[in-house]
């Protein structure tokens, strides 16, 4: 069994984003689906501090200090793109008008609540930013982490422990050893890596999973 | 006549008081009007709200205003950052008070107040911890939190270009929180590059019409530098 790396995690989530879709692709690990959608497929990308039809990172030198993304680097705007301000950047996300939105997490439960902001542990400082707005806002919110912590413990759980960004909000969740729809009925299995079988995964995540044979 | 430029940001900030509530403008560095927080640093008042997306980046900014010990509480949503050591010291000090406000909830309170709304109600937050004793309401099937306008005394943001009227026209996602902001503030001070004439500025270009801005000083050049 070989567990998928980062870039294949990036590579299977680009899969799933159609030709024509708005998408935000949060800080960190997310951000590299960019690098894994198909240059003739059109995807606009937005970022919430302020910017749409996002492009690629500038060459060395001609990085723009006022061209920025949401992790706060150097980017660059395709033609087509826009600038707004705060308020109604964040009105595209909590308004719908976001297709797919792609998290890291800590944690997300079967029924698709989401915990990625804080720990809660004593003396961490908390900070959440766009989180919330993130989680609830687009029409489908897509998670992107390990399936496993450090050590062992499953990240797909029955209950969030962390404290919650989002209830319900996520619907499906790709990690390194497969990609699951979550929801109301529960978590399922759309895909995993070759030498799992469901029961593998069952054990691994202690949460109960059935095979998804409509996903799509 | 009509002439919202101030000749210096020395006079742009001249009557912002001891306990005053100030928005300052900037996502990052992006946006962040280094040369009024500087200003304000010089004035030497403190006990200061500030309402910013961060809670200062590295040495500039919103940072050294912490640094310098002016600012009694944060209205914020991202604060600890890797380059947040002068907020993160004074908060584990408890020499500063944080409310910390999800990004699309700050800025939906920014813009209510700046609309003369008396109160929004939001989905973000809807069963977190930051919802926690806030009054809710279930509206079509979706549940909302209620949330209050930010107002503020002044608001201190960067802008790319003025005119004497107070039009403003921002540059690329420097604007970022910079028209709201505008808005909800009593006393809105934009720094910009320059100040062009009356008429110079499309109006079909304008993002901040100037009945929400009230003083305009340029930072541009080494002469409104050397001035300030």
């Amino acid at each position: 069994m070989k567990r998928l790396d980062r870039d294949a995690m990036a590579a299977r989530v680009a899969r799933d984003i159609p030709e024509g879709a708005y998408v935000n692709l949060g800080i960190g690990l997310p951000t590299r689906v960019a690098d894994f959608l198909p240059i003739d497929r059109e995807v606009i990308l937005q970022s919430e501090n302020g910017l749409i039809g996002m492009g690629p990172a500038p060459a060395q030198g001609e990085e723009d200090p006022e061209l920025i993304n949401a992790g706060k680097q150097p980017v660059t705007l395709l033609a087509g793109g826009a600038y707004f301000h705060h308020a109604d950047s964040f009105a595209m996300m909590r308004g719908g008008h976001i297709d797919i939105c792609v998290l890291g997490a800590y944690q997300v439960s079967v029924h698709g609540d989401l915990a990625n902001w804080h720990t809660g542990a004593p003396g961490a400082i908390p900070a959440v930013g766009g989180a919330m707005d993130l989680a609830i806002g687009a029409k489908r919110t897509f998670v992107m982490m390990d399936l496993l912590t450090r050590d062992g413990q499953s990240k797909l759980v029955e209950s969030c422990s962390y404290p919650l960004t989002g209830l319900a909000c996520v619907s499906r969740v790709y990690t390194d050893h497969g990609v699951f729809n979550v929801g109301p009925a529960g978590a399922s299995v759309v895909d995993m890596i070759d030498g799992l079988t469901l029961e593998d995964l069952q054990e691994l995540t202690g949460v109960p999973l059935r095979l998804d044979v409509d996903a799509d | 006549m009509i002439d919202k430029s101030v000749t210096s940001v020395r006079d742009a900030v001249a009557d912002i008081a001891d306990g005053a509530s100030v928005m300052i403008g900037g996502f990052g560095t992006a946006g962040m009007p280094d040369e009024l927080i500087d200003a304000l640093i010089d004035r030497g008042v403190g006990g200061l709200t500030i309402i910013n997306n961060n809670a200062g980046n590295g040495e500039a900014g919103v940072a050294a205003l912490i640094k310098a010990g002016r600012v009694r509480k944060i209205i914020c949503s991202f604060p600890r950052q890797h380059d947040s050591h002068h907020f993160d010291a004074r908060f584990r000090a408890g020499e500063i008070e944080l409310e910390l406000v999800p990004q699309g909830n700050l800025a939906a309170r920014i813009q209510a107040a700046g609309a003369g709304l008396g109160a929004i109600f939001t989905p973000t937050g809807y069963g977190t911890l930051l919802a926690e004793g806030k009054e809710t309401r279930c509206i079509d099937g979706r549940d909302y939190v209620l949330e209050y306008p930010i107002h503020a005394d002044f608001a201190l943001i960067k802008a790319y270009c003025a005119d004497r009227w107070g039009n403003l026209v921002y540059r690329k996602t420097a604007r970022n929180f910079g028209p709201i902001m505008a808005m909800a503030a009593r006393t809105a001070i934009a720094q910009v590059k320059q100040i062009v004439p009356l008429g110079a500025i499309d109006p079909e270009t304008v993002v901040t019409p100037g009945v929400f801005v009230q003083r305009v000083v340029a930072v541009g050049s080494a002469n409104a530098r050397a001035t300030a």
